[in-house]
């Protein structure tokens, strides 16, 4: 142990094959019993891919109903079914898992730290998901079915539902301890363990983004917990809060879910903002315009976020001035978020960039994700919003923030970061493929819906008037090539990349910055055991 | 590229199986959504022209935004790429320029939302109506009370009237109004301000017709109101806009617009069904009687949920046929239908002692029902009622 960190990293990357002199368990112990940062970010990777998959699949059965108006493949409750599980899996499931698995890669990695603060309650909040997760698909079993009242699970609809809703609700509650569990660490982590001279005002962007976000999630996911347990309890112990015969109030529903949901909103946002604001530079090989800018406006997005929950709720009928407020509320955050935006394009100004499907996806993420911030501004616009809540234009608004946004940014982080987890380089014309396919059947899919929502044709909709048939087959066979894409992308990048190819080196990219690329490719099983200094 | 090749196959089998589906012949609904429109419906109230326009300007000043800042990308895109040899520069931050695009997106939201304000201020006044009408949501249908103004003491039930066999059957031609048509619209005269109080019975709906610019949910225990003055005759199509359970896309909203002489002609022919409808409360009915009348009751409001074999759906909706309830005495049932039971909702403040009275006699001789007590007078849910 008498060489530098460093040193000892690159000893360990040249066999290979992570043989080390601690003694790292193999086989199932490897995984089940795992401590290590980045065995445990690979589970919750593969985790929220499985998820997305099964997600997806429901999307498509969704699509495939509305291809043509009238019930040709399913009953309406089986589709109320498949709405709301498509929205459970997508969030609690792919994408909130995915930034967890993101983090726990990458944050120890970018800080110099050993691993992640709290090794084994890190192996206990992976592992409470998969169970959450069996017990949430199998509603589909059990009588009644499945869950079927929207992810938003709106009582009193909610207490109307068979048992399928419980087991939604218990692994709500696991999914949430899970998410409290990750954050703790990841705040703990940041704060306690960075290298020395890291200040905070010298951390990586991403790291920055999801210390944010982890406060966001600790402060959120009890408020969730609260409200699924009053609709447990109205519906098995006699409560009321949400009846109104009983003298409850099923708006206040609405209300408590909401404070826990706009941040949500953000916390499946942010972590993806950190990503994107370490591949622009490293591809415009110029340095991130404005630090100090960003680190203040995803701070004030995240307290905005506190502030705006009733823009959800503004058909429920609620006094002139809360109305004005949350209007004026939401379209505050517009600011810092295109603050965001002119800084990434700053960056890129005058840089010099090449187009690797990194950087590539990070344009097609602001290029996109942009779209879906002006359909979000012209929904705070309290009468445009009763007009389209609740319609197709509110379904293409988020895809185009949730798809387009997170899921995008994760795709990049992927091709980004990939060649540090794997030790293999992707194929490059695999990954371009990829990202066109993925745009194109995109905008296929979810654009002609803003048209759809304009019209008037409303969500959550098993059949709709014949008039609406075109763009529903346009988003259809989208969807179809959405799903296919990211199927290729499974089998046809992640897979070969993990098997092999062309070495990577340490630091793949020309332009990329920080301590993640002082190590070898693959990153070894244990890494900064000793710190390294930061100037 | 093995894959690729085969989603290319894919993706063109998918377009070829979309080319030879038959072509829709639907056409433009009256009143409700146009083929392939891709903006609002036709304004016909002031707020849904504000609304109009509020969207227009919104969607006006995005777009400047939109090619302004993606110009910039663009060309950065274009110019500054290291295979034109561009070197990159230093600079990582600029004082000036970061207050500015944080000042000037500050003064833009501020004046996208002074117009609208006039707008929200303008929706939310629903104050001296001519005519006041509570619109009750209930799964899957809604009711309709005129409360105040010229016809007040109307009230009926409206349920879609599109054909079962059109939403089943794929080969079954679909109408223009498919899913947006009932069997008893919304009476209203022009030019006037018609209030609407919504509540409903069960879970939360939403009243939405969108030529009115007209939205607002319908919650279980509250009422809520929202207002629309229609300046133009005709029928407005609109469609219940909050999740409430398997029947939620087969409950539209057609309100029909008419000039005042053809309102007053309305109300009064409408009075007197009513009139006629009404049931003399000492009429003792004979089995079949009920029977008769208890099927369309069944039809219209049960069939959803327990089906027309009364079999219902297994886990979600208990069967009729052969249930102990159905078949014991009629206590039990009674209470169930006035006063509901998890799903099932209450129907005392929905249907008349007669309705309630038939259907209950309609399940007890239906199906493979025989009960024993097969037949309720209206006399004895009017006793039950107390």
């Amino acid at each position: 142990m008498s060489t530098t960190a460093i040193d000892q990293a690159h000893g360990h990357g040249a066999d290979g094959h992570g043989h080390d002199d601690h003694g790292h368990p193999h086989g199932y112990r490897r995984w089940l019993f795992a401590t290590n940062h980045k065995d445990i970010g690979t589970l919750y990777l593969w985790f929220s891919l499985l998820m997305l998959m099964s997600g997806g699949v429901l999307a498509l059965l969704i699509r495939a109903e509305l291809f043509q108006p009238g019930l040709q493949l399913f009953k309406p409750e089986f589709f109320n079914q498949l709405t709301t599980m498509h929205g459970l899996i997508m969030v609690f499931g792919a994408i909130m898992p995915a930034f967890v698995g993101f983090a726990n890669w990458m944050i120890p990695l970018q800080i110099g730290a050993a691993d992640m603060a709290f090794a084994r309650m890190n192996n206990f909040s992976f592992w409470l998901l998969p169970p959450a997760a069996i017990l949430l698909m199998s509603s589909f079993l059990v009588p009644g079915g499945a869950p079927a009242g929207g992810w938003t699970m709106y009582a009193p609809l909610s207490t109307q539902m068979g048992i399928g809703m419980d087991m939604a609700i218990f692994a709500m509650h696991i999914m949430g301890a899970s998410s409290i569990m990750g954050s703790i660490n990841i705040v703990t982590t940041i704060l306690n363990m960075r290298a020395p001279g890291m200040t905070l005002m010298k951390m990586p962007m991403f790291c920055w983004t999801w210390l944010i976000t982890a406060y966001l999630l600790i402060a959120v996911m009890p408020v969730l917990a609260g409200a699924i347990t009053m609709t447990l309890t109205d519906r098995h112990f006699g409560t009321s809060f949400f009846n109104a015969a009983g003298g409850g109030d099923p708006v206040m529903y609405q209300h408590i879910f909401w404070f826990f949901g706009h941040p949500e909103v953000y916390i499946m946002i942010l972590p993806a903002f950190g990503i994107v604001s370490h591949i622009i530079p490293a591809f415009a090989r110029k340095t991130l315009f404005g630090y100090a800018s960003m680190v203040y406006a995803t701070s004030s997005i995240a307290i905005l976020s506190f502030i705006v929950w009733a823009h959800h709720m503004f058909t429920t009928g609620m006094p002139v001035t809360g109305q004005l407020f949350f209007m004026y509320a939401t379209m505050l955050i517009a600011v810092p978020t295109g603050v965001k935006v002119f800084n990434w394009i700053a960056t890129m100004w005058r840089g010099s960039m090449t187009f690797e499907t990194p950087m590539l996806f990070a344009i097609g993420f602001i290029f996109v994700f942009t779209m879906g911030g002006f359909t979000g501004l012209i929904l705070a616009v309290t009468p445009i919003d009763i007009e389209l809540q609740d319609t197709y234009y509110v379904v293409a608004h988020f895809h185009y923030v949730l798809v387009a946004g997170s899921l995008f940014a994760m795709f990049a982080g992927f091709y980004y970061w990939g060649p540090k987890w794997t030790g293999y380089m992707y194929k490059e014309s695999r990954g371009k493929f990829h990202f066109w396919a993925s745009l194109i059947t995109f905008n296929i899919t979810f654009f002609p819906m803003h048209f759809l929502g304009l019209a008037g044709m409303p969500r959550r909709y098993a059949d709709y008037p014949a008039q609406f048939t075109d763009f529903n087959m346009i988003a259809s066979i989208g969807a179809l090539g959405f799903g296919l894409s990211q199927v290729y992308f499974l089998f046809a990048v992640i897979i070969p990349s993990i098997r092999g190819g062309e070495k990577a080196l340490a630091k793949p990219w020309e332009g990329a910055e920080g301590l993640e690329w002082t190590i070898p490719s693959p990153a070894p099983f244990h890494t900064f055991e000793t710190p390294p200094m930061v100037k | 590229m093995k894959f690729a090749q085969r989603i290319q196959y894919l993706m063109l089998g998918a377009s070829l199986l979309a080319a030879t589906l038959p072509a829709a012949a639907v056409t433009d609904s009256v009143g409700g959504p146009g083929v392939r429109q891709l903006n609002f419906q036709t304004p016909v109230t002031p707020i849904a022209s504000q609304i109009y326009s509020l969207h227009t300007l919104m969607l006006a000043i995005c777009l400047v935004i939109f090619f302004a800042v993606f110009g910039v990308m663009f060309y950065s895109i274009l110019k500054h790429r290291k295979s034109v040899g561009h070197k990159s520069a230093t600079f990582h931050e600029s004082t000036t320029v970061e207050i500015a695009w944080t000042i000037i997106p500050f003064l833009i939201v501020i004046g996208m939302a002074l117009p609208a304000t006039k707008t929200v201020v303008a929706m939310k006044d629903t104050s001296n109506a001519d005519l006041t009408i509570k619109a009750t949501g209930m799964q899957w249908k809604w009711g309709y009370d005129y409360l105040k103004g010229e016809g007040e003491g109307i009230s009926f039930l409206s349920n879609l009237s599109t054909p079962r066999e059109q939403i089943s059957d794929s080969t079954k031609t679909k109408g223009d109004n498919y899913l947006i048509e009932v069997d008893n619209e919304v009476y209203v005269p022009v030019n006037k301000k018609i209030r609407i109080v919504t509540t409903a019975n069960d879970v939360i709906h939403a009243f939405a017709v969108p030529a009115f610019g007209v939205k607002q949910d319908a919650i279980p225990g509250f009422v809520r109101d929202t207002w629309f003055k229609a300046e133009k005759i005709g029928v407005y199509r609109g469609q219940c806009s909050e999740l409430c359970g398997k029947e939620h896309a087969f409950m539209p909203i057609v309100v029909n617009v008419v000039s005042a002489e053809d309102y007053t002609k309305w109300v009064d022919g409408k009075k007197k069904a009513m009139a006629a409808l009404a049931d003399d409360p000492s009429k003792v009915w004979t089995v079949d009687e009920l029977k008769q009348r208890g099927e369309k009751v069944y039809a219209a409001n049960c069939v959803a949920c327990h089906q027309a074999s009364g079999k219902g759906v297994p886990g979600a909706f208990p069967a009729l046929d052969g249930d102990l309830v159905v078949n014991g005495p009629h206590a039990a049932q009674i209470n169930i239908l006035l006063n509901g039971k998890n799903a099932m909702p209450a129907w005392k403040a929905v249907l008349s002692d007669t309705d309630i009275a038939a259907v209950i006699t309609y399940t007890r001789n239906s199906w493979s029902n025989k009960a024993a007590e097969n037949l309720v007078q209206p006399a004895e849910i009017l006793a039950a009622r107390k």
